[in-house]
């Protein structure tokens, strides 16, 4: 019950917090977010894409939607809105590869919204499920990847150690990776075989850096808060254990 | 916003069940499960589109002739021809059984057998690509650690032993845990923006 208490008050005070801090963005100081350099890459690569007419491919892994793994799968959607918007005036639309069903739907209305906002035509083929499961998924990524005149890959989902081919696809292809994920020792693989790896909470930041709006920067400050606050009960909590008190 | 209706079912919808979670209301409770279980469903339906999605992206490519379109080919003949024994027997029958057992099974493994080379080439790789001292140190700890686990060459090497389980339990679980609990405040911040209507990934 105190458990349960406690992660009601969390949940609610990120509620609180975060409509706060959306609705008086304006009027609170600046906050300087410390700069992570995939997000400075991948703004150079979608003007790269633009320029050049290659495409940018966004991955989306095979998390499952009904379970944890979707809060990742939607910072990647939330990213693929703001990419397909960016990337609206190429020749090339991006391209977004899911491993499961409903998020490969949801990468289509993703994309589909950005065509009709931006005026452009939508195409089915841009939004698609590659594999049921998580090899068949990177297996089906690969063609992808070599087919399509990819300039950058986004990977942001749930991906265990299959990431591995689709990164070495990429940089067969000579194309710059990105990538980000939920799983532990899935950040190791992608540490070892990205161009730039984003670790933990970096993942769900992208929407702040890439300017999805006030809601993003808030969401984003909100987490610096609670950082700290989780910082300062862990030092304190050792400090005390240390000192026999608890 | 564009379409009211849905991102208003869809917030009233996550609400439900995130108090479902937390207040101890048996009717509450009995509605979360319900609807979680409406999304399994729905899930597996949305399987079944992508499925569509598939054939339709593969039977395009092949269409044109886009690329390696005889991979898009094999996919379809291998994809209809699965479908086929399994409809027709059923998915425990031993023809269905077969396929999975003598196909799919030993193509994944492959692949994952793939990925230890694949690894250890990425490795080596990684230094000459971002030669800083997180490289190293990354480097260093999956040389122990494999030194560690496994013996070289039939030579033990207790130092190496004890040091793999100091690194596995001390530096690696807090550094998991660090990055767990930074995972999760990304987690509930993606799901509260979501439940105010700040992210519709539902296309709203």
């Amino acid at each position: 019950m105190t458990t349960s208490l406690i992660a009601a008050l969390v949940v609610l005070a990120f509620f609180i917090l975060i409509i706060l801090f959306s609705v008086f963005s304006q009027r609170l100081p600046a906050w300087n977010f410390r700069a992570i350099p995939a997000f400075d890459r991948l703004e150079r690569a979608v003007g790269l894409a633009v320029e050049a007419g290659n495409r940018l491919h966004l991955s989306l892994g095979s998390g499952d939607l009904t379970g944890t793994q979707s809060a990742v799968a939607f910072a990647g959607l939330s990213m693929l809105r703001r990419v397909a918007r960016a990337t609206s005036v190429s020749d090339k639309p991006p391209v977004a590869t899911a491993g499961e069903g409903a998020l490969a739907i949801l990468s289509q209305d993703t994309l589909r919204s950005a065509s009709r906002e931006s005026g452009v035509d939508f195409d089915l083929m841009n939004g698609r499920l590659t594999g049921a499961t998580p090899f068949s998924y990177a297996a089906g990524a690969l063609s992808v990847i070599h087919d399509e005149d990819v300039g950058a890959n986004l990977l942001v989902g749930s991906f265990a150690a299959e990431v591995a081919l689709i990164n070495e696809a990429g940089e067969r292809a000579h194309s710059l990776t990105l990538a980000g994920t939920d799983n532990v020792p899935g950040q190791a693989v992608l540490f070892a075989t990205a161009n730039e790896t984003l670790i933990g909470e970096e993942t769900f930041a992208g929407g702040a850096y890439l300017g999805a709006g006030p809601a993003h920067l808030a969401s984003l400050r909100v987490q610096d808060i609670f950082r700290l606050g989780l910082i300062f009960v862990i030092v304190a909590g050792a400090l005390l254990k240390l000192l026999g008190v608890l | 916003m564009k379409a009211p209706l849905s991102v208003a079912v869809a917030i009233a919808i996550g609400l439900v069940v995130l108090l479902g979670y937390f207040m101890p209301f048996e009717r509450l409770t009995s509605l979360r499960i319900v609807l979680l279980d409406w999304a399994v469903i729905l899930a597996a339906v949305a399987l079944l589109v992508g499925i569509g999605n598939l054939i339709y992206v593969h039977w395009r490519k092949s269409v044109r002739a886009q690329g390696e379109s005889v991979h898009s080919v094999a996919l379809l003949v291998s994809l209809f021809l699965t479908l086929g024994v399994v409809g027709w027997f059923s998915p425990t029958h031993p023809y269905s059984l077969w396929i999975f057992n003598n196909i799919q099974v030993p193509i994944e493994s492959s692949l994952l057998a793939i990925l230890a080379v694949l690894l250890a080439y990425a490795l080596v790789r990684l230094l000459r690509r971002r030669m800083d001292r997180f490289s190293l140190v990354f480097v260093a700890t999956v040389v122990i650690v494999l030194i560690g686990t496994a013996p070289l060459l039939g030579f033990d090497f207790p130092i190496l032993g004890d040091l793999r389980s100091w690194l596995a339990e001390i530096p690696a679980v807090g550094g998991a845990r660090g990055i767990l609990l930074g995972i999760a405040l990304g987690i509930i911040a993606t799901g509260v923006r979501i439940l105010i209507g700040a992210d519709r990934p539902y296309g709203g």
